[in-house]
């Protein structure tokens, strides 16, 4: 089931979604069987930003009808602590490595590319355009100019593929991805969360710290099949394709509609091993039609 | 102690073996075939088959603390304590006997062991509340088996939910009950500080467990008295291994310890209060 995708040679197509899995905690928690049994093709990090980040006041949760909301809020150690701590750890994995990466201004996304692209433990860089919980992260995603303009400016800063991570909270998410491709993006992923805001039912407060969140989990998938579907219709770069990937068969439907790759994200919180039994699961279907119902 | 105890990766089935109603509890015992031993204060991601069947919630799998842990030739019975107030544990608590449960554990970082203890000084004391006896039942059990000398206090609301007195069989153990029905009127709070008077209390090692304000007033007791506490927490989470970062609780110096990974068994002393934002929920 090996891939070809932005430049990278992947043996299967599951990825994990940024974010959903942190390898470094997992290999904490389970020892040496996480490494022996790593259950995604590509690693793709947490996103980091420039500086530290403590992240969003608790509580950062809230489960929903087939899915959950969550206002993490980014905490990382900062573009410094990563390279220093993180990566040489995350360097041993048995697979590719991409790097999340987001800022609040161009300038500090420059630095991250820099950076980040000068090290060869990272095989690609995804760029954050698109986390609904801090303030500044949403405005590039949602607009095709500014994508371009962004993406242009980066493009330049690194030969590492960059894949660019689309918010589905924009109106033509089509629109944006081709922006993306036209400055120079070599792969799109979607999506990521969708804005949602919970409210405590004893109180009718919001209940998450930072007010509001975004939602994830399989409630999420026939929304990010049909974004997947009409960017992939539209780019000519590869499409990563998530949202509520919970089985092989679920995985299938987003290969189906044209992306070439998928990701694992709110699963792995249900099952450390979600992202293994997705690709064992998808191997089995080898082959097969969907049983797609399109209205 | 053992210290922490990794898990097998990726979540596994095992048989409820017994489940029985104790007051307002269930105590059910699921054979775990593949899983090592867990060390007291360590926890599990519990989930039912059909989990998320109902009205799509519940979605994720639940923490639990295990409470008691028995190996046989056929692998670790593990005990889970269980009150039906939501739709996951309402899910656990229907468990019968035969039924499938989902685990994934150990998790998590365990108690420690008690530094060497002054004699005449109160010595290690186990404070558990409510639901929160599960972990203090096992590592109660544990330093009876090393013989290591430690009180125990609990405190229950009432005459029904003292039913996880069970779990502590003979042990001598301290009773406080909110409504008087059993042991002192009062909280198991009100023990601890008749526990730590005198000169010894700074050399007393404190082990609690129990709802957040309960916590919080051990970790004021205990600050005040000059005691060392541990504190075994609760807080929302969706993972149990360090991915989702949903588990936030301030640490004393600043920022966020994810309970999950760093505890759930924290020092009294890293953190700022035991009064978290989401948790008791």
């Amino acid at each position: 089931m090996s891939i070809r995708i932005a430049g990278l040679t992947l043996e299967h197509p599951v990825l994990n979604g940024s974010g959903t899995f942190d390898a470094i905690a997992a290999r904490r928690a389970f020892g040496d069987e996480l490494g022996e049994r790593f259950p995604f093709s590509a690693f793709v990090s947490k996103t980091i930003t420039p500086e530290p980040r403590a992240g969003n006041p608790p509580p950062r949760l809230f489960e929903t009808p087939s899915g959950m909301v969550n206002s993490i809020g980014l905490p990382n150690k900062g573009l410094a602590g990563f390279l220093d701590q993180d990566l040489p750890e995350l360097a041993e994995l048995p697979v590719p490595l991409v790097v999340s990466v987001m800022a609040t201004d161009r300038e500090g996304f420059s630095r991250l590319v820099g950076a980040v692209g000068a090290r060869d433990e990272v095989a690609a860089i995804e760029l954050n355009v698109s986390c609904p919980n801090v303030k500044s992260g949403l405005i590039v995603g949602e607009q095709p100019a500014e994508t371009l303009a962004l993406c242009e400016a980066l493009r330049p800063l690194t030969a590492k593929p960059l894949i660019v991570k689309l918010t589905p909270n924009t109106a033509d998410p089509a629109a944006v991805a081709l922006a993306a491709e036209q400055g120079g993006a070599d792969a799109v992923s979607l999506i990521n969360t969708l804005r949602a805001t919970a409210l405590d039912p004893a109180t009718g407060e919001p209940w998450l710290g930072a007010g509001s969140g975004g939602l994830s989990g399989p409630a999420v998938r026939p929304l990010a099949l049909d974004q997947v579907r009409r960017v992939a219709a539209e780019v000519g770069v590869p499409v990563i394709g998530m949202g509520g990937i919970e089985s092989g068969a679920d995985a299938l439907e987003f290969l189906t509609l044209g992306a070439q790759a998928v990701a694992v994200g709110t699963a792995n919180f249900r099952d450390p091993g979600a992202g293994e039994r997705v690709r064992r699961e998808l191997e089995g279907l080898r082959g097969q039609a969907p049983a797609l119902h399109l209205n | 102690m053992t210290g922490r105890v990794r898990a097998p990766f990726g979540a596994r089935e095992c048989e409820v073996v017994e489940r029985r109603e104790t007051g307002g509890y269930v105590v059910f015992t699921a054979r775990d075939r593949e899983g090592p031993d867990p060390a007291p204060g360590q926890f599990y991601m519990l989930a039912t088959d059909g989990w998320g069947g109902d009205g799509g919630r519940p979605f994720l799998p639940r923490a639990f603390s295990v409470a008691t842990a028995a190996r046989d030739d056929r692998g670790v019975r593990l005990g889970f304590l269980v009150e039906a107030v939501g739709p996951g544990t309402r899910a656990l608590a229907a468990l019968k006997a035969g039924a499938a449960l989902r685990v994934c554990g150990p998790l998590g970082r365990p108690f420690s062991e008690p530094r060497a203890l002054v004699p005449g000084a109160p010595g290690a004391i186990l404070v558990g509340g409510g639901i929160g006896i599960a972990p203090i039942a096992i590592l109660r059990r544990h330093f009876s088996m090393r013989a290591i000398p430690a009180r125990t206090l609990l405190g229950f609301r009432d005459r029904a939910h003292a039913g996880g007195l069970e779990l502590f069989e003979c042990q001598e153990v301290g009773l406080a009950s909110e409504d008087g029905h059993v042991g002192h009127r009062g909280y198991v709070t009100d023990l601890l500080e008749v526990a730590l008077k005198g000169e010894g209390a700074a050399s007393a090692a404190v082990y609690a467990c129990g709802p957040p304000a309960m916590l919080e007033a051990v970790r004021s007791i205990c600050a005040f008295r000059g005691a060392t506490a541990e504190l075994a927490m609760e807080a929302p989470m969706a993972c149990g291994y360090g991915a989702c970062f949903g588990c936030a609780v301030p640490r004393a110096e600043g920022g966020y310890m994810r309970l999950c990974v760093d505890g759930p068994v924290v020092r009294a002393d890293q953190i700022e209060t035991a009064l978290v934002a989401g948790s008791g929920h």
